[in-house]
């Protein structure tokens, strides 16, 4: 009888020859079709980035024309109507297809090289995920440039969103945008948990695991436990408005509130699904620039953990002045006030780190600087508004948009921006101009600030939000026209990013494997990482592992070299336990999305949708779940 | 970076049952997203429930015995089910074909018997803001039992197929995880949709 042939490993190949045969294993597919066949998470991760900062740049031209609009008294250059539109689109862009996407883009990037393996879990839902988030927001932007972009606000508040106040297709539109969002990140987050629990590198046990990683995988569990609610909310919105239910009808016993119930349980999580990414991107900086460990690491894992939890009691501070009963607010309001101890918690052990180590005032770390000072004054207004008599003055009026920018975009978007600094090399393989990079900084520091502190004071003089135009009577023109000002300052400095990448892509200095010595795997690898990650699957003994062994990295043999094996290690200890196959290239993600996305505009228009929309999903779901092409099952 | 080889992974296997493999964990994120879909479907619920002065509106409460008979059923399910999981562990083909064959019928069953449901339900979902959320919280059940009786359809198909290959035993296993789910998570609602109008 003729013996088995062996398997290729890769502890029979050294060297190149490993390397070759890997990255033939592990490539995404040439040409048009291969591209569109792609689950490397890596090249699904840079078209997450790169999508989602073109709905920002999107996002942030509408937030132009909006301070152009309120730059003086009476202006003319929006109408109301067209005022609604853009001020929806806005948050709705910047809220569902910038902010929560980007962070899950970093971490579809990084999380498999942080934790040492070769592909996210399930690397097919990965590309599907990412189709459906470009329908989605491709969707909402080409119904904007028809006409026929949401204007009911990015929160769409019944009964103004109802079919009676509304009686157009916007909000139809809006509340199926934001199914495919949802499907889209609920996809992801399930990835980083799987991830996380089982491919990590052997030796990561949990107290080794990577700040950035902890956070992601904090968000993760964030993004399963809220965004169902805004799913059933928005679910029973489109079927009030196709086919007459009655949740949100007070005439048939529904209620309105209801809405505010759902959308908020969901809305202020939501905060900390932007924030929590943007404090591991932090740490990961902080880390390497102030050249020792976060200090207090177990300290930041808590933290993360306690604002996790404590982010899905605050949802009622959004509806103080809807009347609630006053035990109800008094427990809101202590939540709201509590979950400060954890964030600050945080900042103390960061300016630790800082006071301990010895910085290098690099870029990344310039806008880490300017995350604790923005996010700070945004964490003071935010325990202001968490007080009932306070939300009740100051509700509705511009205090409360000074205060959410202040919260989100110095707690996600000056981390994020750090990020790209930071992890650029690594996606790029060259490193941005430090130079453009300090210009960045300053103007999107000063920028910031001239653009949204104003809002406070203007807030406390009694705009409110959502206002068109105002008269010049209301003495608001000075401080608008200072605050137009500064966004346009900020928006430059947003110009200048996409300038130092496009000069860099091109002509900057190669990066090499670890330009920042920074002390996490994703830098073991190569830059830009080669199709594999590694290839030899890293083994970890230390918290800080290319800190400890910095002469020679351990690693394991015996995965296979012919076929795409990722290894699964225990959950708490990360012991080898399987060598399990990753899924081969394939099209049906694609299509897969495609049909869903018919399936949902269709449901739009049409109830029948959901009949003929369903056999085309249940056989590009087929396509997908069998084996055909997979070579395990060829052999 | 030099490398330095620790230890050999050869010698382990190509997959796992239970928590040891990936899909099972992923089942578990598919579970905790779903099932809070259902808590928070059951949050709405009770929020009109609260909101109203009278409750069924408009309606008498469902009658008993579709979703009871189904709640028989999904229990009995168990019994077939775990034998499938025990043959699958067993790596017995002929019984998990057979399994698998049993389980399809059970969930057809249901489905048939879940269209009687919704007609005995005693309301419209455009009647009442009670019509819609006990079809809105049926709908969701629904959709989450036809979802799971196609795949257990796939998987049967496939496990008559060259493509039943050891590692096979390893997705019907957790299939069969994933049925558990399905007939847990109808236990709640079955009491909210047919017992709590009656209170």
């Amino acid at each position: 009888m003729a013996a088995e042939p062996r398997e290729l490993r890769d502890d029979v190949l050294n060297g190149l020859q490993l390397s070759t045969q890997l990255e033939r294993v592990w490539r995404t597919p040439s040409g048009f079709l291969g591209a569109l066949m792609s689950v490397d998470h890596k090249v699904v991760g840079r078209r997450y980035i790169v999508t989602a900062f073109v709905f920002l740049l999107l996002g942030g031209i509408l937030a132009i024309l909006m301070r152009i609009q309120l730059a003086g008294p009476e202006k003319t250059f929006l109408s109301a109507d067209k005022y609604n539109q853009v001020f929806t689109m806005h948050g709705s862009t910047m809220m569902f297809l910038f902010a929560v996407p980007v962070m899950e883009a970093f971490a579809v990037y990084l999380v498999p090289l942080m934790v040492g393996t070769r592909n996210i879990a399930f690397p097919r839902l990965n590309a599907f995920s990412y189709w459906m988030f470009l329908f989605g927001g491709c969707f909402l932007w080409i119904s904007f440039a028809l006409n026929v972009g949401p204007d009911v606000g990015w929160f769409a508040y019944v009964p103004l969103s109802s079919l009676q106040y509304t009686p157009t297709k916007r909000p139809d539109v809006w509340a199926q945008m934001i199914t495919f969002t949802e499907v889209a990140a609920l996809a992801v987050s399930v990835e980083i948990v799987v991830t996380v629990f089982k491919q990590r590198a052997p030796g990561m046990t949990l107290d080794r695991i990577p700040l950035f990683v902890w956070a992601m995988l904090v968000t993760s569990f964030l993004v399963m436990f809220a965004m169902p609610s805004i799913m059933v909310a928005s679910t029973s919105l489109i079927l009030d408005r196709l086919v007459n239910t009655r949740f949100y009808d007070s005439s048939s016993g529904g209620h309105p509130l209801l809405w505010q119930h759902l959308f908020w349980f969901f809305g202020h999580p939501e905060v900390y699904i932007i924030f929590i990414p943007g404090t591991g991107m932090v740490s990961a900086i902080l880390a390497t620039f102030a050249r020792r460990p976060v200090v207090g690491y177990p300290v930041v894992i808590l933290s993360l953990i306690a604002t996790g939890f404590l982010s899905f009691g605050l949802w009622v501070h959004h509806m103080f002045v809807t009347g609630l009963p006053q035990l109800g607010a008094g427990l809101f309001t202590a939540s709201s006030m509590l979950i400060a101890v954890p964030s600050g918690l945080q900042i103390f052990c960061w300016l630790a780190t800082l006071w301990d180590g010895r910085p290098v005032y690099r870029t990344p770390l310039l806008f880490v600087i300017g995350f604790v000072v923005i996010f700070v004054l945004g964490g003071l207004s935010g325990v202001m508004v968490a007080s009932v008599p306070i939300d009740t003055q100051v509700h509705d009026t511009y205090f409360v948009v000074a205060h959410f920018h202040y919260v989100l975009i110095g707690g996600a978007v000056f981390p994020l921006i750090g990020a790209v600094y930071y992890w650029f090399p690594k996606i790029a393989g060259r490193m941005l101009s430090e130079r453009l990079g300090r210009w960045n900084f300053w103007l999107a520091f000063i920028g910031f600030n001239v653009a949204f502190f104003p809002m406070h004071i203007l807030g406390l003089i009694g705009m409110p939000r959502r206002v068109y135009t105002y008269t010049a009577d209301m003495d608001w023109a000075h401080l608008n026209l200072l605050s137009s000002g500064g966004a346009l300052i900020f928006a430059l400095s947003f110009a200048l990013l996409l300038v130092n990448v496009i000069y860099s892509l091109r002509k900057a200095e190669l990066a090499g494997d670890n330009p920042w010595n920074a002390s996490t795997l994703e830098w073991a690898t190569s830059s830009p990482p080669p199709p594999q990650n590694f290839d030899r699957i890293p083994v970890v003994k230390h918290r800080d592992p290319l800190w400890a062994d910095n002469e020679s990295l351990p690693v394991v043999a015996g995965l296979s070299a012919e076929r795409r094996e990722v290894l699964l290690t225990s959950l708490a200890e990360a012991e080898p336990q399987i060598r399990e196959a990753s899924p081969e290239p394939s099209i049906w993600p694609l299509l897969t999305a495609i049909a869903t996305t018919v399936f949902f505009i269709g449901s739009i228009f049409t109830p029948w949708a959901v009949l003929w929309g369903t056999p085309p999903m249940a056989v590009a779901l087929i396509g997908w779940f069998w084996p055909t092409g997979s070579k395990e099952d060829e052999e | 970076m030099r490398q330095n080889i620790v230890r050999n992974v050869s010698e382990l296997p190509t997959y796992g049952y239970g928590p040891r493999s990936g899909p099972w964990w992923g089942a578990i994120g598919f579970m905790a997203l779903e099932g809070m879909g259902f808590a928070i479907a059951i949050g709405a619920y009770l929020y009109l429930y609260a909101v109203n002065p009278n409750w069924p509106i408009g309606a008498s409460p469902p009658d008993l015995w579709p979703g009871t008979a189904e709640v028989a059923i999904y229990l009995l399910s168990i019994i077939p089910n775990e034998m499938t999981n025990r043959a699958a562990h067993r790596q017995d083909l002929a019984k998990v074909r057979t399994g698998l064959i049993v389980m399809v019928m059970i969930g057809t069953a249901l489905l048939v018997l879940r269209g009687f449901e919704f007609a005995h339900l005693n309301t419209r979902w455009d009647n009442s803001a009670y019509g819609s959320i006990v079809w809105l919280i049926l709908g969701l059940h629904t959709t989450h039992l036809a979802t799971d009786v196609g795949d257990t359809v796939v998987l049967a198909v496939l496990m008559f197929t060259r493509h039943a290959k050891p590692r096979r035993f390893s997705d019907v296993s957790d299939n069969v995880f994933y049925w558990n789910f399905v007939v847990l998570a109808w236990l709640p609602l079955y009491v909210l949709l047919d017992w709590v109008p009656r209170l």
